[in-house]
């Protein structure tokens, strides 16, 4: 939600083209919001719309005449008009490593940080790195009872404590409460929750709303900052494929999640990839907290869209594996006919769905016991508003 | 995966041609006799002896449900070594099994507090020896996987057994997937801890890099067809095929260890091993060579005084162990022609237990 006062100061005097358009589009956001219902132009198909503003906008430059006809600002496929968002000061930022024991990147640097913590260190934030499961790190393994990254459900955050409950959920009641409480003006703002994956993903940022645009500018500043290398954003808000994760805690969540590497092994080229993706976020912070406007921006993401298991008999064993062809071609499109699975008698079994998908976490070792081989995605473009902290 | 063996020594390879000479082991190849052996009439696959090493796992599972009984004359066992392992997707449960085959622990007594691999190791030691009898299989090949870029890897006790020579002459010569090599663990056959020393001629085929828990369809493949050429050789040897002698290259000699750097205080690990080490097995690591990327940002180089070649660099089963990599020297064997040794009439009921 912006707030009117903010908006109409951010309204006076720039010249610049990019802050015309600015400009233009924040009024007319304006306006569009005041206005909305009464309106025939809404009674236009809405590519229509988005043809006639896109048109208007390149020939229009007078503010006035979108005044007159109240043209909302060009929207995306998929969001609503863009907003000014403003924020308060992102003051408590949270940096969790270890949620799984055995993904060693996020284990070492919180470690090294917790020892040491001039690296993280931002002007104005408090900055934490955590260990969330201690025992899990202690005994290299992913969990230790239950997957402490599916464990922040309502249910386990509500349920009355007690040590006859799973190590985990008992973890997270804690988490929630030094953390959160989760969904509550408490919680911390930010908290970065540090993975690894045997997947060739990269460096991947999961975002879980495509609402939260504090985090979009923050990833698309990102994005920016670690060109030409790539930063894919995948986006998990899916009604039935999102998960409860450790990091939900905060208002703003934000997985870090960096491969390939094996379970249990620390390679250098991955620790010190998250590291600089984890540098670029902090600046942005303190950038933000200083008082910087972030104009509007896109965001291309992969949101997630079906998962896919292995084929398997009729006692549930596994009959084939990740065919070669898509083994390590996360985020390559897949299309109807393309090798998937092969079969360990050397038989080719194909992609048989609708149209192409973007594949990730293909391979991963943790998901073999999740039914799931990788999980299909779908490109899309979320626009984010500009940010200012309050 | 072919990127990362491209990795593999391209740059060390002229090298090594020039400055670290071959050692060859036996006189040249004019000079060898021919060597005669026994056939070989009963073999056994072996996999899962570490519960995530997957290839291993799923390839058994697949000799099993093509009922695969028979190489040619020999006999065809296979077997999950580590099932409660295998099972549970972990390399042991109470300890390594792949360090239980020493003659100590194979003759240790059973107690109440006896691990549950001692006890396995002790089966496996009737199942597929005894160790060092005549009753033993004649081959037994140990299938397993390394988080290690190690390509493929033959492992054995000997230089100087032909089979197993042999087998890895045909092996390097068939496969072009991935680079072929041989280890030597240079241990009298007592002191020889893993699976494949139950045979009377036994190795480990090393195949990397795979994460534990996963199956690639590119590390599958290449196990399939070193099992495949091994036992095609099997067939070939024991229905007379005269085998010609000749050098075989790229066999490694375990020399040490080196460990991960530790902070004195914390006991943590200070550095990770250095990316121009790292996905190099077997390439050249020469004195003053960088060895560990301290978090810090420092290098920490190799000091040793012999130009030695690193392997199962980065392997995570060792880190409880610490170890970061072990290191080898190079060498050429030269082996002798090789023919099945034909039986008298008589001898081969003696044979058969």
């Amino acid at each position: 939600m912006y707030n009117t006062t903010e908006l109409c100061s951010v309204m006076s005097g720039h010249s610049s083209p990019a802050a015309i358009l600015y400009k233009c589009t924040t009024r007319t956001a304006f306006i569009s919001q005041l206005v909305k219902k009464r309106q025939p132009w809404f009674l236009l198909p809405g590519n229509f719309q988005r043809l006639l503003s896109r048109v208007l906008k390149l020939v229009l430059s007078s503010e006035s005449l979108y005044q007159l006809f109240n043209i909302p600002a060009f929207t995306t496929a998929m969001t609503s008009s863009t907003n000014v968002s403003c924020f308060h000061e992102a003051r408590r930022v949270a940096i969790f490593g270890g949620t799984h024991g055995n993904e060693m990147s996020g284990v070492t640097l919180v470690n090294l940080w917790i020892q040491n913590g001039k690296e993280i260190h931002r002007k104005g934030v408090e900055t934490k790195p955590f260990i969330t499961n201690p025992r899990a790190v202690e005994k290299c393994t992913r969990y230790v009872d239950t997957d402490l990254n599916r464990a922040f459900t309502t249910e386990n955050l509500s349920a009355p404590s007690g040590d006859d409950l799973p190590y985990e959920v008992q973890r997270a009641q804690q988490i929630n409460e030094i953390f959160g409480p989760k969904g509550s003006p408490e919680a911390y703002d930010v908290i970065f929750d540090l993975h690894n994956t045997t997947s060739n993903m990269g460096c991947t940022l999961i975002l879980e709303s495509s609402k939260d645009h504090f985090n979009l500018q923050m990833m698309h500043y990102i994005k920016k900052a670690i060109a030409p290398d790539s930063c894919p954003v995948l986006l998990t808000e899916h009604p039935l494929l999102k998960y409860s994760t450790s990091r939900s805690v905060a208002k703003h969540p934000i997985g870090l999640e960096v491969g390939p590497q094996p379970q249990g092994v620390l390679r250098s080229n991955i620790f010190e990839s998250m590291r600089v993706v984890l540098k670029h976020a902090l600046d942005f912070i303190e950038l933000f907290n200083e008082g910087l406007e972030f104009p509007p921006c896109t965001v291309d993401v992969f949101r997630v869209s079906e998962k896919m298991d292995y084929p398997r008999d009729t006692n549930g064993n596994i009959i084939a594996m990740v065919h070669p062809n898509l083994q390590d071609c996360d985020w390559e499109p897949l299309n109807p006919g393309d090798p998937m699975f092969q079969t360990f008698d050397g038989t080719t079994l194909r992609y048989e769905g609708a149209g192409t998908v973007y594949p990730t976490f293909i391979n991963e070792a943790a998901y073999y016991e999740k039914q799931q081989a990788f999980v299909t995605t779908r490109r899309e473009t979320l626009a984010a508003g500009a940010i200012k902290k309050t | 995966m072919a990127r990362l063996y491209s990795l593999s020594c391209a740059h060390s390879l002229s090298l090594s041609l020039s400055l670290s000479p071959p050692l060859s082991l036996c006189p040249s190849v004019q000079q060898m006799e021919p060597v005669s052996l026994p056939a070989l009439s009963r073999v056994a696959i072996c996999g899962g002896t570490h519960g995530n090493e997957m290839s291993g796992v799923y390839l058994v599972r697949e000799l099993q449900r093509q009922k695969l009984e028979k190489a040619g004359s020999a006999t065809l066992t296979t077997v999950i070594s580590n099932p409660r392992a295998v099972q549970v997707c972990k390399r042991y449960t109470d300890m390594d099994l792949n360090r239980c085959f020493t003659d100590a622990i194979l003759s240790s007594p059973v107690t109440d507090a006896t691990p549950y691999e001692v006890r396995r190791a002790q089966e496996l030691n009737t199942l597929l020896g005894p160790k060092g009898n005549v009753g033993a299989m004649d081959l037994v090949c140990d299938l397993h996987n390394t988080t290690a870029n190690m390509g493929l890897s033959l492992i054995s006790y000997s230089v100087q057994d032909w089979v197993i020579m042999h087998i890895y002459r045909q092996v390097q010569r068939k496969i072009t997937s991935a680079p072929v090599r041989f280890i030597l663990l240079d241990l009298p056959l007592a002191d020889a801890y893993s699976q494949d020393s139950l045979g009377k001629h036994g190795f480990s085929i090393e195949v990397g890099p795979q994460p534990h828990g996963v199956v690639r369809a590119d590390i599958f493949n290449i196990m399939k067809e070193a099992v495949d050429q091994t036992l095609d050789w099997v067939q070939c040897f024991n229905s007379g095929s005269a085998f010609e002698g000749g050098e075989v290259d790229d066999v490694y000699t375990f020399v040490k260890s080196v460990y991960y750097p530790r902070d004195p205080e914390t006991n943590q690990i200070t550095a990770a091993i250095h990316p121009q080490v790292q996905d190099h097995d077997f390439c050249l690591l020469h004195p003053g060579d960088p060895m560990f990327l301290m978090f810090s940002g420092e290098i920490v180089k190799y000091e040793g005084e012999e130009v030695l070649h690193p392997f199962f660099v980065n392997e995570c089963a060792y880190y409880e162990k610490s170890i970061a990599f072990h290191l080898a020297r190079k060498m050429t064997v030269t082996i002798p022609p090789l023919q099945v040794k034909r039986l008298m009439k008589g001898e081969g009921e003696e044979k058969r237990i």
